[in-house]
């Protein structure tokens, strides 16, 4: 099927080109980042992680949230997601390939990577973070060519494939869960030691994932002649309003238990991040936005007469989206480090080649979605017409 | 033809995914059976050992920066610590000074008395009893040595995640951010120096107590700084314990920190 991806229009390469323009942007300064080190970025030793993992927490989400669509079509047979769930599983494939190489930029020594393969350590979540990151990789990746071979075929697909599709369901839970107990679970660091982290993590990639398959299905029927359906968009969407509002609920329970209980080691981040502490307050702006955000988006997606409205929906979609990426792509991560375990305000900016080498890698994924979703648009169009 | 060598590169493939996987299930197996290869690494006849190394500060020897700077200097110097770099960003440190409200805080009462909130205070690796940054470690570079309890990197196998230094609640941990080397006032040929994109911190000293000395910062402390092991009551530290009231660094935390505070 990979012939599919190399038979395109004009537009098609015209858009790979600009990609693999920023992806050679990218390495080059990935380049300089090896000969350097890790100084060219904001991170300091009081913010030992930034825009890198903040990046990889955001987009584990987005690759779990393909299971809101595999979910309803193979475990309660909705038929209509038959013509999404293949694009949800890509999305997924993309968003796990974004989420290592996140990973491996953000090493210190990334030649030394497969040490961690080499001396396993049962005690570390970060080996079992890789384990059911690579796994979940590997399930959507066999799942989604298969089916998508077979659909091409006209017939139906392999009956193995059945228990990796039931299996890649809790899977999709696990690489969020895994990923939310490496910050959850370390004492000294308040912002994150709660148990409704994982849970919250949960609810925004239930909202962003979905929010960006709708977006995605929405520019397929505008540039091909593939339909996604209206239907499917519409239930998507419920998807989403559903997500974003238990996500908005979680944040406002963690709100709750830590202005009542005023205890100061947990306070203090929130407090920094929404209201600036010693003179500090960058973020400040920007977690608001995100609040705004994710409050428009539950208006505009819970009333029936906006989300009915494919544009509408739109910017309900950015606005989840975008506030659900400020949360965790910018907010999560630093805020958990200031102020530091010694209560200092050192306060983490990215700088100009971190957001390049991000950005590349932001390209890398959306360069593999594009041939993923080419392929299977193409297989689409094939099978319809 | 064609899927012959289809057949071939899936029988590459998963024997690929076998030889990947070999390590992860030794490790498996190794807990079952537990019959762990002998190695035996030959100690100097001079080694000074203990259960778990232990320090306590007394901080009424230690007013003012002047008092703390030599013992400072000390552990920098000899372990080849980059003291030159310029960007604050890019700090490396074993050991240095912090205020009372830093190096305790939350257990800072408003109104201190002066000598207290005038004190500098050491803080350093605490070589924790139960220590969450090996625990969060991928791949056992960092590790708390079974025969005497200190906290050891090992910077061969270091990756650079920095997993053990959000772990670490005491910041304790620093990361080459760039090539430490040119930023050393002077090597120490009989210590290693670090590569970029490691993480380093205080190891007790490990390298001079395998050779009979005492850690550098207990030698320049003029008696400051007490060292010995916990579990020997005979033991310098457990006598300072037993005489006088001493507090820990965020104690609470269970992570059961093995460096004293005599305030």
């Amino acid at each position: 099927m990979l012939e599919l991806a190399i038979k395109g229009s004009k537009k098609y390469y015209g858009w790979m080109a600009l990609l693999l323009g920023i992806i050679g942007i990218g390495f080059l300064v990935y380049l300089k980042q090896l000969d350097f080190g890790l100084g060219i970025t904001g991170m300091t030793r009081d913010v030992s992680w930034g825009f890198y993992i903040a990046q990889f927490t955001f987009l584990v989400g987005v690759a779990a949230g393909g299971v809101m669509v595999v979910l309803p079509y193979y475990l309660h047979d909705y038929k209509a997601f038959g013509k999404v769930t293949i694009l949800g599983e890509f999305l997924a494939i993309a968003s796990v390939v974004m989420c290592l190489l996140f990973i491996i930029v953000d090493l210190g020594q990334p030649s030394r990577i497969f040490n961690v393969p080499l001396y396993p350590t049962l005690n570390s979540v970060l080996f079992w973070d890789m384990i059911v990151l690579n796994v979940y990789l590997f399930l959507n990746i066999i799942i989604g060519w298969n089916v998508l071979e077979a659909e091409r075929n006209n017939v139906h697909y392999q009956a193995w494939l059945k228990p990796l599709i039931y299996l890649s369901i809790p899977w999709a839970v696990s690489i969020h869960t895994v990923t939310a107990y490496l910050y959850c679970g370390l004492p000294g660091r308040g912002f994150w030691m709660t148990a409704i982290l994982a849970p919250r993590f949960l609810s925004s990639a239930f909202a962003a994932g979905p929010a960006l398959l709708i977006l995605l299905c929405l520019i397929i029927r505008r540039v091909t002649n593939y339909d996604p359906g209206k239907e499917q968009i519409q239930s998507l969407a419920k998807i989403v309003a559903y997500a974003i509002t238990i996500n908005v609920f979680f944040f406002l329970c963690e709100i709750f238990v830590v202005f009542y209980s005023q205890v100061p080691e947990h306070m203090d981040h929130i407090k920094y991040l929404f209201f600036g502490l010693q003179g500090h307050g960058a973020y400040v702006p920007w977690m608001w936005t995100s609040m705004v955000l994710m409050l428009i988006s539950i208006i505009l997606l819970v009333n029936p007469i906006t989300r009915k409205n494919e544009g509408v929906l739109t910017v309900a979609c950015i606005a989840t989206f975008v506030g659900t990426w400020i949360d965790k792509g910018l907010g999560m991560i630093s805020g958990g480090f200031v102020p530091s375990p010694l209560h200092h305000v050192n306060e983490y900016i990215p700088t100009i080649p971190e957001i390049l080498i991000a950005l590349g890698v932001w390209a890398t994924g959306f360069f593999v979605l594009t041939i993923l979703f080419k392929i299977a648009v193409s297989v689409k169009e094939e099978v319809r017409g | 033809m064609k899927s012959s060598r289809r057949r071939f590169l899936q029988i590459a493939g998963i024997s690929a995914l076998g030889l990947g996987a070999k390590p992860v299930y030794d490790a498996f197996a190794k807990e079952e059976h537990g019959d762990k290869p002998e190695i035996q690494i030959l100690k100097n006849d001079k080694a000074l050992i203990a259960k778990q190394w232990a320090m306590v500060i007394d901080t009424r020897k230690l007013e003012s920066t002047e008092a703390l700077d030599p013992i400072i200097n000390a552990c920098h110097k000899i372990h080849n610590v980059p003291t030159k770099l310029e960007d604050k960003r890019h700090e490396v440190k074993w050991i240095w000074e912090e205020g009372y409200h830093h190096a305790f805080p939350g257990k800072a009462n408003r109104f201190l008395d002066e000598k207290v909130e005038n004190t500098p205070f050491l803080v350093l690796c605490n070589h924790c009893e139960n220590p969450p940054c090996c625990r969060a470690c991928p791949t056992g570079a960092t590790f708390k040595r079974e025969s005497d309890g200190i906290v050891l990197m090992d910077f061969h196998r270091c990756i650079g995640c920095r997993f053990c230094m959000a772990a670490c609640p005491f910041g304790s941990r620093s990361f080459n951010f760039r090539d430490p080397r040119p930023f050393i006032e002077e090597t120490n040929k009989e210590f290693p120096t670090r590569m970029k994109g490691v993480v380093e911190k205080c190891n007790f000293c490990a390298e001079r107590l395998a050779i009979g000395k005492m850690p550098a910062c207990v030698e320049a402390s003029n008696g400051a700084i007490a060292f010995g092991d916990l579990y020997d009551p005979e033991s310098e530290v457990r006598k300072l314990l037993k005489t006088n009231y001493t507090i820990r660094r965020k104690q609470g935390l269970g992570t059961e920190p093995s460096v004293y505070y005599i305030v």
